[in-house]
């Protein structure tokens, strides 16, 4: 698969998660948001019906909101009655679409929250305690989805490699066939030389 | 040969039971009261040992709790007014340390926490650490340094409602726990809300709290089927939020600052108790195992 293909998986899935959590609840809108590991900021990634699809792309300050604190804690929670509160810089406000509820979910991978899964304004609710934990499991499930994509990813990139640099370094500790270590570079070595002369 | 009919093996008690499964994917710990009971199980009494022996007439005056959270803005009229207030601050050579600090919180998470437990014990004195800075790596090792100093600095009742899943910290906060709990610091961690492994609340020292949905903030149940041992109020809580409002809120986070609050209650009228005998209290004192059990806010009538 090329990068591209990734690309437009990547993509697919985003949008499939955000989908089905909105039709999952019924909800007015369902967002989903991944955590920038360099900074630490939130990227709005997909929005599946309310919001402002062109804010796709934008950022949010790290642990500021109701995302915010589900991706530094990893706790997903459910919070009612917005719509007569007045709160500050939260992403789900900045999409342009301001709730009455939101019920948010951390996306974790590697023991690790790599992003926060938004359904805002659901309809269709069993009770707070059951959604949060659907919405709980959904979330694993989606988490699942993107660590596979992105392994399969990680396997297939060509990873820019110096060859020269690599060959500089080899020389500069040459094996000698002394240890079990030495030995297997030895061999690996040959295995390049022969693969090589292949082409 | 005849075969002597034996009586089936009575059926496990539920803390002796295979161990659920517990991985991504399968469901969490919350009690659906409206759907099913809180499960019947049997009770050693003590018979003196209820709520008005436990907390009957206190106010949590002379307990010192620490919210280790995203910091709590202190003039929230739902707050009423803090101890102190720190945060986990970190210098230039990357040294982690606890420093007084303005008495604000962006995030909201840890006023909502204060807010209930100023409601369930309003004369404890409340404190807060801010541990929760930003989504970046590394906040696993602020909340290493901040539990670290809390435990240290005297406080009586820790209320997290975090956890890490990082299995690196696991061994650290392990002795954090054991430190804590030879303190006499008691530590209330809310259980996680999603099937994952984390910590600390899964360590047996430390009382941990998943969610109910009853709405009185004094109704708490001993869960026989651990590791999250009481379910205390956690669905449509009104909690403080941004400019001074109150907001309902859902997750096992507002349930635990209600078992703190209760805590601190049962502290301030009997300020001797270790954390095990204080953790037996709060047993005793359950609404599924007091003199009259309540089921789905009922009373049990034998």
């Amino acid at each position: 698969m090329s990068t591209e293909d990734f690309d437009s998986t990547e993509r697919k899935l985003l949008q499939s998660i955000v989908e089905v959590a909105r039709h999952m609840f019924g909800a007015a809108a369902a967002s989903i948001f991944l955590v920038d590991p360099e900074t630490g900021e939130l990227v709005f990634e997909a929005v599946s019906g309310e919001g402002e699809k062109e804010l796709v792309g934008s950022r949010f300050p790290a642990g500021t909101g109701i995302a915010g604190w589900v991706a530094t804690s990893g706790q997903p929670m459910v919070a009612d009655d917005l719509q007569t509160t007045k709160f500050d810089h939260d992403a789900a406000e900045s999409t342009g679409y301001v709730p009455a509820t939101i019920m948010a979910a951390p996306l974790i991978r590697f023991e690790e929250c790599v992003g926060v899964l938004e359904v805002l304004d659901r309809a269709e609710s069993r009770s707070d305690l059951d959604d949060i934990e659907l919405l709980g499991m959904f979330a694993t499930q989606a988490a699942c989805g993107l660590e596979f994509l992105l392994r399969v990813r990680q396997s297939t990139e060509p990873r820019s490699i110096d060859a020269r640099a690599v060959l500089g370094r080899i020389g500069d500790r040459l094996p000698n066939g002394d240890g079990p270590r030495d030995v297997a570079a030895l061999k690996l070595l040959a295995l390049a030389d022969e693969l090589l002369s292949l082409s | 040969m005849t075969v002597t009919p034996t009586n089936p093996p009575p059926p496990l008690p539920p803390w002796r039971r295979a161990q659920r499964d517990h991985f991504p994917g399968v469901p969490a710990w919350g009690l659906a009261t409206r759907r099913a009971s809180p499960e019947p199980f049997e009770i050693s009494r003590l018979e003196t040992v209820n709520k008005e022996w436990a907390y009957g007439g206190a106010d949590g005056t002379g307990v010192r709790v620490c919210v280790l959270d995203t910091g709590v803005q202190a003039d929230h009229p739902q707050v009423g007014g803090l101890e102190a207030s720190y945060q986990v601050v970190v210098d230039d050579g990357g040294k982690l340390s606890v420093a007084e600090c303005e008495p604000h919180d962006p995030a909201g998470h840890g006023t909502a926490c204060a807010s209930v437990i100023r409601q369930v014990a309003p004369g404890s004195s409340i404190s807060s650490l801010r541990v929760l800075t930003d989504g970046k790596n590394g906040s696993g090792d602020a909340l290493l340094t901040g539990l670290r100093w809390a435990i240290e600095a005297g406080f009586d009742v820790i209320n997290m409602s975090l956890s890490t899943t990082k299995s690196d910290f696991r061994h650290t906060l392990q002795e954090l726990a054991d430190r804590a709990y030879f303190r006499r610091c008691l530590l209330v961690a809310a259980a996680h809300n999603m099937p994952v492994l984390s910590f600390p609340w899964t360590f047996s020292s430390v009382v941990s709290v998943a969610s109910h949905d009853q709405a009185d903030p004094m109704t708490y149940f001993y869960n026989p089927s651990p590791p999250a041992e009481f379910h205390a109020r956690g669905v449509k809580v009104p909690v403080a939020w941004a400019g001074g409002k109150v907001v309902r809120s859902t997750g096992n986070s507002f349930a635990a600052p209600h078992i703190a609050g209760i805590c601190a209650l049962i502290l301030s009228k009997h300020p001797w108790l270790t954390p095990f005998q204080l953790k037996t209290v709060l047993y005793l004192a359950a609404d599924n195992t007091a003199d009259n059990i309540t089921q789905n806010g009922e009373p049990d009538v034998h």
